[in-house]
């Protein structure tokens, strides 16, 4: 599905943890903040229930970006899964770079609840990465197959 | 669907290696069950029937078609599609039908790198004039016809409906038995399902298991001491076992040699494809590995026990990459070259 | 101007068929050869994780898978400059025979040699391996059977599955057969040497002298003049396990003897239009297309190419025959149809070879299984004899041990212009005979089937 009469805006995924980046970034709203409007927020407990099947699948539905916002380490809620997503997130980069998406469609972000400021700067600096990245190469391909 | 005189059944390998060919070959003494309960009207494997045979069959005139290999170029495509309509049920016999298989890795590649590099580039081709396989005419004027390949691998059911998957590079002797003897009783499974068990290879491996925290991930090579009566993952090999189907016995385990996942994913999990594999064993690695003080360490530490993945898409999409979420390399727009 | 065509060719492995083009007087004007499949093997390895490759290689094919996953595994012993210990040559010679004889015996059985024991103009629906049960009856049915599950048994033994097992690691292998397993193959093995004297006498008796065989034989139609090539040791007997590379011409002279990691000096191959199968040629005489002369450098692998490119056996009983095959027929030997005689001799060879490697306990059940991995050189070249012929793996290996490059010469490749230029002279000798229709192209794919042809390993 290619978009040559609509201008590209980057679509944004983001999953953010109850307990830290979510507050962080509900902080920011209730603040009056104002940020760029490209991100879609999940709410998840912990960034480590972020399942790499979301990441995945969210890619295939044509997101240009995925955030990924979870607790400091050390920080978070349920002791280590921030952890895991670390992990995660580093072995998905390598994955999703060598089957063509540019890893940096793929970011992971700490953010603590007092951290509005931080979380304003997050989405506004990877709108316009993305900006830069152009649209994500599963919205621009059809099926080449057939 | 109950035999009442002998059936009909047939073989075919697309772009395969002939290896479920050889397991049915290999399944010895209950070749004659087969023969039996069937006639055998197609396998050009180890009889002689040809395609002009098949195409002179009524249609839903074969029982059972057991399709091996993946859908790798036009020939594949249409003896499937031609199969498919012959046959009252289709399976999808092996990884390379069920998953696209090994030459599902091919998907890193646009079908002309591949070319190119195949019969221009390899190093002991000689070829100036830089040829490629081709519809060609001969200096007497004879058209010389040969199938294109397809832009990327594919599995079967991406081409023609499937009935019953079997999995397995190639499937064990056990699973094919198993199924061989409901299609002969009639007592099948309801249609589109996985003829194989369903928990994952570590419920059948023997292996000790016993903390189960991967301090960092080696490749088996890097490991002069390996304990062979010993869980694998926890001794920092990457086994494909958590991410992978049970019903081989867990044979390679018992070489004492990772799993490498040829039985595609087991079906749990509500979110998932039912064959995305490699985010499964993403989710497993990256879950048992753990750094004894992770509070206290550093991230890049975190990040270099899993270091020695270095090819995260061939060891986790070894044999599925065809029916994977993304299922081939993409371009970015972004990229540079 | 009309076609025949054969399409699939059966009774192989791989996928192929025949396009026989008529002129309007009738003759033969070409015939092609024309394998229509790739799967891009030497392409797709390039990135992965080098201890994948003998179980990514193996995928190559399901019928000789061991040689693939030997040969790979020889390619990283050298990339990893790790020469195997003793022991874990021992582990691999025992799969390897194990897997020669079964490989062979399908071949005799189940592929190529129906033409032969049926009788190549019996009808198609008897051409197989069911026609040969009712015809040999049930009990030959399970020896067979028996004992081409006793190859599958000792690959299992090592490798935890018969096709597409796990098990080598640069260096060495991952496990041993144990004490009970070693009484188990020495058994097996005798079982071997006695069921391949069976198959030589019913050979002997049901194809050599019967009247379609004694014709064809020695024909011009089933005959081609090539060079040969074949591994050897240094008494210049077929290893079927390493050695040098060494060719004779058709007339049994020696041309070159090599180290298999210089192949590159030795071999080209040549791409045509109308095949996605290469066409390796004996570098030195160069590639002048689909011509049998002197001056083109087309050669035979395989049992008749390595019975052509050595002196004799290694084994006392394979000798024996040897010198029976010798006298009828000479050596070297031209006959496209000796190819099912040498073949049997070496199922008796590497009887023989299991049954004396069997009987060395000290060395099967002792020593380490492996040599602990060097720095990585780099690159390696692996070649060993797989029952098809000589089959080279060559890698480039970058420092974190991910594959940069992957050349393949595979048995089958190296008989691609030899297997064509048979059916292109079986064919035209048929329709100078008069055949008209595909009924009788049958004497054709004998032609081709004699090589016992793997089609998806020649394109792989």
């Amino acid at each position: 599905m290619t978009e040559e009469n609509d201008v590209y805006e980057p679509k944004i995924l983001g999953f953010l943890c109850n307990w830290c980046s979510y507050a962080g970034a509900d902080l920011a709203g209730s603040s009056r903040l104002k940020y760029m409007p490209n991100v879609r927020v999940i709410r998840v407990m912990c960034s480590g229930r972020v399942d790499p099947l979301f990441i995945l699948k969210a890619f295939e539905k044509g997101a240009d970006g995925i955030l990924i916002a979870g607790c400091h380490p050390g920080d978070c809620h349920y002791q280590c899964g921030n952890y895991k997503t670390m992990r995660r997130i580093h072995v998905l980069k390598k994955m999703i770079e060598q089957m063509g998406i540019n890893p940096e469609r793929l970011r992971m972000e700490w953010v603590s609840a007092a951290e509005s400021t931080r979380f304003v700067n997050i989405v506004n600096d990877m709108t316009e990465k993305l900006r830069e990245l152009g649209p994500s190469p599963m919205r621009c391909e059809g099926d080449p197959c057939e | 669907m109950i035999l009442v005189s002998k059936g009909k059944i047939a073989f075919y390998w697309a772009g395969s290696c002939g290896g479920c060919e050889v397991a049915i070959v290999d399944l010895d003494e209950m070749l004659f069950d087969v023969l039996e309960n069937f006639d055998i009207v197609f396998w050009p494997c180890a009889m002689d029937a040809k395609y002009s045979d098949v195409e002179a069959m009524d249609n839903s005139e074969i029982d059972v078609c057991f399709f091996n290999g993946c859908i790798r170029n036009d020939e594949n495509k249409e003896i499937a599609e031609m199969l498919r309509a012959k046959s009252k049920i289709m399976i999808a016999f092996g990884s390379c039908s069920h998953l696209g298989g090994i030459p599902g890795l091919g998907n890193l590649s646009t079908k002309d790198e591949t070319l190119d590099y195949v019969y221009k580039r390899s190093k002991s081709v000689v070829n100036d004039e830089g040829t490629i396989p081709q519809n060609s005419t001969d200096e007497h004027g004879n058209f010389i016809g040969i199938p294109e390949l397809r832009e990327y691998v594919k599995a079967l059911d991406d081409v023609v409906e499937v009935d019953y998957y079997i999995p397995g590079c190639p499937p064990p002797v056990d699973v094919i038995k198993t199924a061989l003897l409901a299609l002969i009783s009639g007592e099948v499974p309801p249609r589109k399902e996985v003829l194989a068990p369903d928990r994952t290879v570590c419920h059948e491996c023997k292996k000790e298991k016993r903390d189960m925290a991967v301090k960092s991930i080696k490749r088996i090579y890097q490991l002069d001491d390996l304990d062979p009566k010993r869980c694998l993952l926890e001794q920092g090999i990457l086994c494909m076992g958590p991410a992978t189907r049970e019903g081989c016995g867990a044979a390679c385990l018992t070489a004492n040699m990772p799993c490498t996942g040829c039985m595609g994913p087991p079906s749990m999990s509500e979110l998932s494809e039912n064959c995305e594999q490699g985010a499964r064993m993403v989710s497993a690695i990256t879950s048992m590995t753990d750094v004894a003080d992770e509070k206290n360490s550093k991230e890049e530490e975190i990040k270099t026990a899993l270091d020695e993945i270095r090819d995260p898409v061939g060891v986790m999409y070894m044999y599925s990459m065809p029916k994977s979420i993304l299922r081939r390399r993409r371009k970015d727009v972004s990229d540079r070259d | 101007m009309s076609v025949i065509e054969i399409n699939p060719i059966t009774r192989l492995e791989g996928h192929g068929n025949i396009k026989i083009f008529k002129g309007d007087d009738g003759n033969v004007e070409a015939a092609y050869l024309q394998i229509p499949e790739l799967r891009g093997f030497e392409k797709f390895c390039q990135g992965r994780q080098s201890e994948l490759m003998p179980q990514l290689t193996s995928r190559i094919c399901g019928v000789c898978p061991i040689p693939h996953h030997l040969a790979s595994v020889k390619t990283l012993d050298e990339v990893f400059d790790a020469p195997p210990t003793s022991r874990a040559v021992a582990m691999r010679k025992l799969m390897h025979y194990g897997y020669f004889i079964e490989d062979h015996l399908l071949h005799f059985y189940f592929l190529g040699g129906p033409d032969l024991l049926m009788g190549p103009d019996c009808e198609p629906g008897k051409r197989n391996i069911i026609g040969i049960i009712e015809k040999y009856g049930k009990e030959v049915a399970l020896e067979i059977m028996k004992h081409r599950k006793y190859g599958q048994n000792i690959i299992k033994m090592l490798g935890g599955k018969p096709i597409h097992p796990a098990f080598g690691i640069a260096g060495g292998v991952s496990k041993s057969v144990n004490e009970g397993q070693v009484d188990e193959i020495i058994e097996m093995a005798r079982s071997c040497v006695d069921f391949s004297k069976f198959t030589l006498s019913l050979y002997k008796e049901k194809i050599l002298e019967e009247d379609f065989h004694a014709n064809a034989i020695g024909s011009e139609e089933y005959s081609l003049k090539c060079f040969n090539m074949g591994l050897v040791n240094e008494s210049n007997e077929p290893d079927f396990y390493d050695g040098d590379i060494r060719i004779t011409d058709s007339e049994g002279v020696e041309i070159v003897k090599f180290d298999p990691a210089d192949y590159l000096d030795h071999i080209g191959e040549a791409v045509e239009k109308f095949s996605y199968m290469k066409f390796p040629f004996y570098k030195e005489k160069g590639w002048k297309g689909l011509v049998e002369s002197r001056e083109n450098g087309v050669y035979r692998v395989g049992p008749l190419g390595r019975y052509n490119a050595s002196t004799g056996y290694s084994t006392p009983l394979a000798q024996k025959e040897g010198e029976k095959l010798e006298k009828m027929f000479g050596r070297p030997c031209n006959m496209t149809l000796a190819y099912h005689w040498t073949r049997l001799i070496e199922v008796l060879n590497v009887s023989e070879l299991l049954l004396e490697l069997s009987l060395d306990r000290g060395l099967l059940l002792n020593g380490d299984l492996r040599t602990p991995v060097g720095k990585i050189k780099g690159k390696g070249v692996g070649c060993i004899e797989a029952a098809r012929g000589t089959l080279i793996h060559d890698y480039e290996v970058d420092k974190n041990g991910l594959m940069t490059d992957v050349n393949l010469i595979v048995p089958t490749t190296h008989n691609a212009a030899a297997i064509s230029l048979s059916i292109a002279k079986a064919a035209q000798m048929e329709i100078e005979n008069g055949v008209k229709d595909t009924d009788k192209m049958n004497r054709v794919e004998l032609a081709l089937r004699a090589y016992d042809p793997c089609f998806g390993c020649a394109t792989h």
